[in-house]
């Protein structure tokens, strides 16, 4: 019983890792309409951002998780206004998806070429203390609940920036209908830049919390999460808010379990078949809204 | 227009002529050994590929200032980056041997050791530092190798760890999609009985899901094993230790060759590896003479670096393929065949005691030389009596 109240925890931890960084998935594609797979590299310079402030620059670490976010967030910027922006009116929606994998190849060989191919070990920024029940017969370790309590907040709040504020509305207009936003007055460009923004700001705190939680750093770091937090994504409803977060703590849970009480070695597969079996039986997620195409 | 595309297919016949009398003009001018390497010199294993190039390189300079092989200096071309994938590194060889090479030091990793071995077999003369896959010198009686195979190092660790009493009760954390881990693993589970030792978990990972390992910890923690054997490379097991202290497991750390380099980890808590035990047969800490002049030279050219085994293994490559050389009395105008074959009867005639240990080599490629392990205490290896 300790142990799979144990499993449960390590798949709420790693699920919420997936769950914030499904959350900049569905953002840009709830609003941009276009699949990001650069999002996981952003996470991955996010990090690198950090260790090389912390590390060689000397600064504090809150200041180089703001720099790091600063920098995701010129970075996701830029991305957009350089590589898809062009290709919004092209003619078929792949080219900004392959664009999209060529910028991830782009980040990932950058990195490469800055840091070198050897891993790093990651620095403790996070110092919450573990926190032991039962007579230490279950730990709960500090960077757990902190993931967790962060992706709930980034949950809540971007939610309520959605729904509630002016740039918010202006978003859900661009997602339902472009041109007719643009009609009435949104200025289209900038509020998918804006969208980009947010999504990247919040690739580095996934960048964080992904190392704080598996404290090791490659070129390739950001690659394999940010693949299962598509899954997750999609699980969850891809484009709905609360989707990702309940997608990504799924997703994570089934994983550990997988690996606990089925195999270690097909863990993996049994993430990917959850893909499968969600587009097969309800092809718009869990919280995924049925859209009829208006002719 | 016509003209035009006269002159064109003139220069480019005057060109394909030229190139095609052009090498054998430079090769006959040029007296040299052309010794190629092929590892990753960059990507995940790029630590291993570094240390073989530059641990060649230490050992190239010193038999040049010496007078070179028969007479004749040695030339270590580019080496060749293969990132430790099988198809790159074939791409690699054929890039080498145009560029001359003659004899190869390679390859670095296991994987793309086999696909080389199969191009390299009765062709050209091959020597793997550090290819511990049985397949890599299996394809041609000219291959040969410095290390253990990955089964030797299973059998190898299972006869040292019953043999120093460290513990009977033994878990096991491992890769199983990597041709290495998964041959050192199963090498160990088949000797364990054999050394009454008991196998109380055997756990697996995948490569695309290295970074959480807190089950098949816990799973570890609840066997009450006295030993965690760990067959991976370095990166994977740093991530297992981190997590291991999070658990705060008791058991004793043993890994192999492939752990070397754990302690070079960029902020890496090294006191998470106090008490780990690796088997290794070099040890840049070892206070021989022949260790530390290698250590001196080595980090000289790599601005302080410290050289792992695999250096050390490059390095004893480089002289046994010199001794082999003086005992067949090749020189650089005989083709790679000829080279090859020659070479390979020498192998069996040379003795090699220099950074790794005394070694002779078999009819089979295979290195004969007795385990050793090291201790990291206080951040440094020591060798385990």
């Amino acid at each position: 019983m300790m142990s799979f109240i144990s499993y449960l925890i390590s798949g709420i931890n790693l699920g919420s890792v997936y769950a914030i960084i499904a959350l900049g998935y569905t953002m840009v594609y709830g609003i941009a309409k276009m699949l990001n797979f650069a999002h996981g590299d952003v996470i991955m310079v996010g990090a690198f951002v950090i260790l090389t402030a912390i590390t060689k620059a000397g600064l504090a670490p809150w200041m180089s998780v703001l720099l790091a976010i600063v920098i995701c967030t010129l970075m996701g910027i830029t991305i957009e206004a350089i590589a898809y922006r062009p290709l919004r009116k092209a003619a078929s929606p792949l080219a900004v998806l392959i664009t999209a994998i060529g910028v991830s190849y782009l980040l990932q060989n950058l990195a490469l070429l800055l840091f070198g191919a050897d891993a790093k070990s990651f620095v403790t920024i996070i110092n919450v203390p573990n926190v032991s029940l039962f007579g230490g017969q279950l730990t709960i370790k500090g960077i757990t609940i902190v993931t967790i309590i962060v992706s709930a907040i980034i949950m809540t709040v971007l939610t309520l920036f959605v729904k509630r504020t002016k740039p918010g509305r202006a978003m859900q207009a661009v997602s339902e209908d472009k041109d007719a936003a643009q009609l009435m007055g949104v200025n289209v460009n900038t509020t998918i830049s804006l969208t980009f923004a947010i999504g990247s700001g919040l690739a580095a705190i996934a960048g964080l919390l992904l190392c704080s939680a598996y404290p090791t750093l490659t070129p390739y770091t950001g690659s394999m999460p940010g693949i299962k937090a598509f899954v997750a994504a999609v699980f969850g409803g891809i484009g709905s808010i609360p989707g990702a977060m309940v997608g990504g703590i799924l997703l994570g849970i089934i994983e550990i379990f997988g690996r606990a009480y089925i195999s270690t070695q097909i863990a993996d597969a049994i993430c990917f078949a959850v893909l499968i079996i969600v587009l097969l039986v309800k092809p718009t997620g869990l919280f995924g809204k049925n859209v009829q195409e208006k002719v | 227009m016509k003209n035009i595309k006269k002159v064109l297919c003139l220069t480019a016949a005057a060109a394909m002529v030229a190139s095609a009398v052009m090498p054998t003009a430079v090769f006959a001018e040029e007296e040299t050994f052309k010794i190629g390497v092929i590892g990753p010199m960059t990507g995940d294993y790029a630590q291993y590929g570094v240390g073989v190039y530059l641990g060649a390189q230490v050992a190239v300079e010193e038999i040049n200032a010496a007078g070179g092989i028969n007479g004749y200096q040695i030339e270590l071309l580019d080496a060749g980056d293969d990132m430790g994938d099988p198809e790159k590194s074939v791409n690699a060889y054929y890039d080498l041997l145009d560029n001359g090479m003659q004899i190869l030091c390679g390859t670095v990793t296991s994987g793309a050791g086999i696909a080389v071995g199969a191009e390299a077999a009765e062709s050209t003369f091959m020597f793997t530092p550090s290819g511990t896959a049985v397949d890599v010198i299996t394809s041609g009686s000219n291959e040969f190798r410095m290390c253990f195979t990955d089964p030797m190092q299973g059998v190898k660790s299972a006869e040292f760890i019953s043999e120093h009493e460290l513990g009977t009760k033994i878990a096991i954390i491992y890769d199983s999609m990597a041709d290495y881990n998964t041959g050192i693993h199963d090498a160990f589970i088949e000797a364990a009985d054999t050394y009454g030792l008991e196998i109380v978990a055997d756990e697996a990972y995948t490569t695309d899901s290295n970074s959480d390992f807190s089950v098949q910890l816990s799973k570890v923690a609840e066997s009450g094993a006295e030993i965690l054997f760990l067959p991976n490379y370095y990166n994977d097991n740093a991530l297992i230790l981190q997590q291991a202290a999070d658990i705060d497991l008791q058991a004793t750390i043993f890994g192999v060759d492939g752990m070397d380099g754990i302690l070079s980890v960029e902020n890496f808590d090294t006191s998470l590896a106090e008490d780990v035990m690796l088997l290794l047969s070099f040890a840049a800490s070892d206070e021989s003479e022949a260790t530390q002049s290698f250590v001196s030279a080595f980090q000289e050219k790599s601005d302080g670096l410290v050289p792992n085994q695999f250096a050390a293994d490059a390095y004893d490559v480089i002289y046994a393929i010199k001794d082999a050389a003086e005992d067949a009395g090749i020189t650089p105008d005989m083709s790679n065949e000829d080279i090859s074959a020659a070479m390979t009867a020498s192998m069996l005639n040379i003795e090699c005691d220099r950074l790794t240990g005394h070694t002779t080599w078999t009819e089979d490629g295979e290195c004969e030389k007795d385990p050793k392990a090291v201790v990291i205490k206080n951040g440094v290896y020591e060798f385990v009596d």
